[in-house]
């Protein structure tokens, strides 16, 4: 099937079979590898993107299904190489190790602030339970998110 | 793991999506449970229906005090809805403990109910609500309850050239309070038991448990007995009697409790 989607701005058009994944759509005809796979059922949350600005499960939506829709990954939070407030405090908050879950966490956590801007620990936490991360212990996520928060707040208070 | 291949229709209307439906398709909906079970090779349909594209299944509303859930409705759209937060607060509570949110983004009503998995919130919440399950096939159209809907585990009574089209709930009894309670090792994560109660006391009680049996029912000994003044407790007792294993029947008996005494206020 013949299919155009959106990834982060940038149209893809390609011929695909219905049972492509999304994920290996953007892994491997978009070539977005930031995107990671890991469990491939629905639980892990590392191939978590963004549909229309919601969080979904990439492995679980076909590739034909996002035909039309727009599609936002880990690249897209970083267009120009500038670290997107999220990012940067993960970085300093050490929320992450090896890395593996990190794309899946930013892209669900980017949706989270955005409609809980001022969020309470336990709504950090009860948000978190969808993506695993088996290095961290979590503890530097929680904080990293909190500092984000608390910095895309000031940016919003500076920038009017 | 990937699917295996399989031929793939995305029809625009029920009428069209109806004539695919049979013995060898499977129906796409939020695809939250299909997708794992396509990507395990547990399913392995000759075509795939997907109703993503039938914007006529996308709704809900109240009529005469009946909210209707067209099937394709997305879970966080049931969660964000006013109206069922203000009229059917059991319904509110209980979509906010089904997966996660990036899961009830895709998620749809239609699909949990349809997929019937016994550790589900919804299909519990809305036997305890006495729903209504509408489905349509060419050879007319019928209406169930969740008695005849649910037959076991990951099984209903649908036939395989039907579609679960709209779920129909009554209205909350004036003055009913709603309570949800369950158990799950982390938050999100499949529930091992749990408890949906909508109590108006002295007058109505709806009981159902989650976990408790091959599929979700609702405990009418224990309605019966919270009607005539039982407390929350000995309510809870009755509605696990017949629960097998001790643990289970503690577990499910105290979540019991805690679901009628939150409807309690």
């Amino acid at each position: 099937m013949r299919i155009s989607v959106e990834v982060n701005g940038q149209r893809f058009e390609e011929e695909v079979e219905p049972r492509l994944l999304l994920s290996d759509f953007i892994r491997h005809r978009a070539g977005l590898t930031g995107t990671k796979v890991g469990c491939e059922q629905g639980v892990c949350g590392a191939c978590t993107v963004q549909l229309d600005g919601e969080p979904i499960r990439s492995c679980l939506m076909l590739a034909v299904q996002a035909s039309g829709r727009a599609i936002r990954t880990v690249e897209g939070l970083a267009p120009n190489g500038e670290l997107h407030p999220l990012q940067r405090a993960f970085h300093e908050a050490h929320a992450l190790q090896c890395g593996f879950c990190t794309p899946g966490f930013l892209m669900s956590m980017e949706a989270f602030l955005r409609e809980h801007p001022e969020p309470r620990r336990e709504d950090v936490r009860e948000a978190l339970a969808g993506n695993l991360c088996r290095c961290t212990g979590y503890l530097g996520i929680i904080e990293a998110v909190e500092r984000a928060a608390r910095e895309m707040r000031g940016a919003d208070v500076q920038g009017g | 793991m990937k699917p295996p291949p399989f031929e793939y229709q995305a029809p625009a209307s029920v009428e069209e999506a109806l004539p695919l439906l049979g013995p060898d398709s499977a129906v796409l909906a939020g695809g939250q449970s299909l997708v794992p079970l396509l990507n395990l090779r547990l399913a392995r349909p000759e075509l795939v229906v997907d109703l993503n594209g039938i914007a006529e299944l996308d709704y809900i509303h109240a009529d005469d005090g009946v909210l209707r859930i067209g099937a394709m409705t997305r879970q966080v759209a049931l969660e964000r809805s006013e109206l069922v937060r203000e009229r059917w607060p059991l319904l509110h509570k209980a979509v906010r403990f089904v997966g996660h949110a990036q899961i009830r983004t895709r998620g749809t009503v239609g699909g949990s109910v349809a997929h019937a998995d016994p550790a589900a919130e919804l299909p519990v919440a809305l036997a305890a609500l006495r729903a209504r399950f509408l489905l349509r096939s060419p050879r007319g159209e019928r209406v169930v309850g969740a008695a005849e809907l649910f037959v076991g585990p990951l099984s209903t009574s649908r036939e395989p050239d039907e579609l679960l089209f709209e779920i129909e709930v009554p209205e909350h009894p004036a003055g009913a309070g709603a309570g949800f309670s369950e158990h799950a090792r982390t938050h999100g994560d499949f529930a091992t038991a749990g408890a949906a109660a909508v109590v108006v006391p002295g007058s109505h009680a709806g009981i159902a448990l989650l976990g408790a049996g091959p599929v979700p029912a609702r405990a009418e000994a224990a309605e019966e007995a919270l009607v005539g003044g039982a407390s929350a407790r000995e309510a809870a007792d009755l509605a696990v009697r017949d629960v097998e294993g001790e643990h289970r029947r503690a577990l499910c008996g105290e979540l019991a409790r805690r679901a009628i005494e939150e409807a309690l206020g």
